[in-house]
């Protein structure tokens, strides 16, 4: 029987696979030709400019864009077949909350953990990891700031326990005490053996955590030096694609 | 699967309750409306109540745009359409719940705006059986194509004027078939109200078959 191409001997030996994937925005290809190997328990950091198709290629990787053409898995599953198997098994932490406005902080939790087949006891654990507690919990969502937002937003993802967790700029827009949520996050995904890809600017809060380094530039992952290498002040001069933060 | 319908359904009933949109916008617009056919009409009492079936469903419609417009605009307004997407919840499902939720609340709507039928256009009625039955399948029908062209048009930047254009005229039959059943229900024509309720029912079992098998496609597109 053939080898499925994200395993070796029955093991899934890639959380991300993409070969030659491209991915349109209207006629206009944001993702040209991207291969891309991520493996089980993995962190990496997507690095680029503004426009450079980091926020794609998570998109990509979380199943909610098509591919025009190429191929890629995510945890096993096709991205052309099987797109629904990918989406409850993956976290996007995008731009946008995801959350009801209307809603109370427990009651959009609870609303996506139902969804997501998860206990109260989910719910409530990760309420309290998020310091979501208290009245905080009775707040409509729509009268909270931006970092209490994020907060509940990362909450309603904690709840699914996602093998494959895609965070785009986790740290915009956050005080201290937020950007700290976020980084413990990371490193709590991490240590429960969870795939961590992240965009994000903040390279030197993700460094510690020792991420591998991929740069996006012009909708392709780049190698060797290049414009996103060169605005990275953590990158060493020779650096190429797959490396560590050092 | 009807754990997840119910789910959908809470969710948008609980964001209408609490946001009050339906009760400080939607259920005024449709009284203004109904009120503004009064007044066009008040000079011949006769003809308020021949035309009150006809009347009452065209207002009924009018606000049914609004209810759908909103159950999808609480969606995309800080994307959780995507997080529905990643939710592993079964599109049928959504589309369950959110004509559901929409169903429900065009029967709250047609209560309160028969009330006013009553008091403002001096109507009887004369068969509570075939008013209530067919308030409730025209309900189904509206909110089945409702929900399935709300999704249509959920990720055009035009949607709030597209979604009358692309649903008004799909509904027509529902329009058709609502009124002349309450012709019957309220004794001011001799329809076959039982007949139409047949074919409310027929286009609320059609939409909603239609509406469950493509709502997949259709979210994926949105």
């Amino acid at each position: 029987m053939e080898e499925h191409p994200c395993s070796l001997n029955g093991v899934v030996e890639s959380a991300v696979r993409l070969r030659a994937a491209v991915t349109l925005l209207g006629r206009f290809p944001a993702l040209a030709g991207v291969d891309l190997d991520i493996s089980p328990g993995e962190i990496v950091l997507l690095k680029g400019p503004n426009g450079a198709g980091k926020t794609t290629l998570l998109r990509l990787c979380a199943g909610l864009c098509s591919l025009a053409s190429g191929q890629g898995w995510v945890l096993g599953h096709d991205l052309t077949e099987e797109r629904r198997m990918v989406r409850r098994r993956v976290a996007l932490l995008g731009h946008r909350t995801g959350l009801y406005d209307d809603l109370t902080v427990a009651e959009n939790v609870a609303f996506w953990a139902q969804a997501a087949g998860a206990s109260r006891q989910d719910v409530d654990e990760a309420m309290e990891r998020l310091s979501l507690t208290g009245r905080l919990a009775d707040t409509r969502v729509g009268r909270l700031s931006a970092g209490q937002r994020r907060r509940a937003s990362i909450a309603s993802l904690v709840v699914r326990r996602p093998e494959l967790w895609l965070l785009d700029e986790p740290h915009a827009g956050l005080d201290q005490q937020s950007r700290d949520t976020v980084d413990s996050l990371v490193r709590g995904a991490a240590a429960a053996g969870a795939t961590v890809v992240l965009a994000t600017h903040e390279l030197e809060r993700i460094a510690v955590l020792e991420p591998r380094v991929v740069s996006v530039v012009g909708g392709m992952v780049r190698t060797g030096d290049g414009p996103a290498d060169s605005q990275s002040p953590n990158a060493p001069p020779d650096a190429e694609d797959d490396r560590r933060v050092s | 699967m009807f754990r997840d319908v119910w789910l959908i359904a809470g969710k948008d009933l609980r964001i209408e309750l609490r946001s009050r949109v339906g009760l400080n916008q939607i259920v005024p617009f449709a009284v203004t409306v109904l009120v503004l056919f009064a007044f066009a009409l008040d000079t011949d009492q006769e003809a308020l109540r021949t035309y009150a079936p006809g009347l009452f469903w065209v207002t009924v419609l009018l606000a049914s745009l609004l209810a759908i417009g909103r159950s999808f605009a609480v969606d995309l307004a800080d994307g959780a359409a995507d997080r529905l997407l990643l939710s592993g919840i079964d599109p049928i499902a959504v589309f369950g719940g959110k004509a559901a939720a929409i169903a429900i609340q065009l029967v709250v709507l047609e209560v309160l705006l028969g009330a006013g039928v009553v008091l403002l256009f001096d109507v009887t009625v004369h068969r509570y059986g075939l008013l209530v039955c067919a308030g409730l399948a025209a309900a189904a029908g509206v909110a089945t194509a409702g929900t399935l062209y709300g999704a249509l048009v959920a990720g055009l930047g035009v949607r709030e004027t597209l979604l009358p254009v692309l649903l008004l005229p799909v509904v027509a039959p529902v329009l058709i078939g609502a009124t002349r059943a309450f012709q019957d229900a309220f004794g001011v024509a001799g329809a076959e109200g039982w007949a139409w309720l047949g074919l409310l029912a027929g286009f609320a079992a059609i939409y909603g078959v239609f509406g469950a098998l493509s709502y997949g496609a259709l979210l994926e597109e949105a």
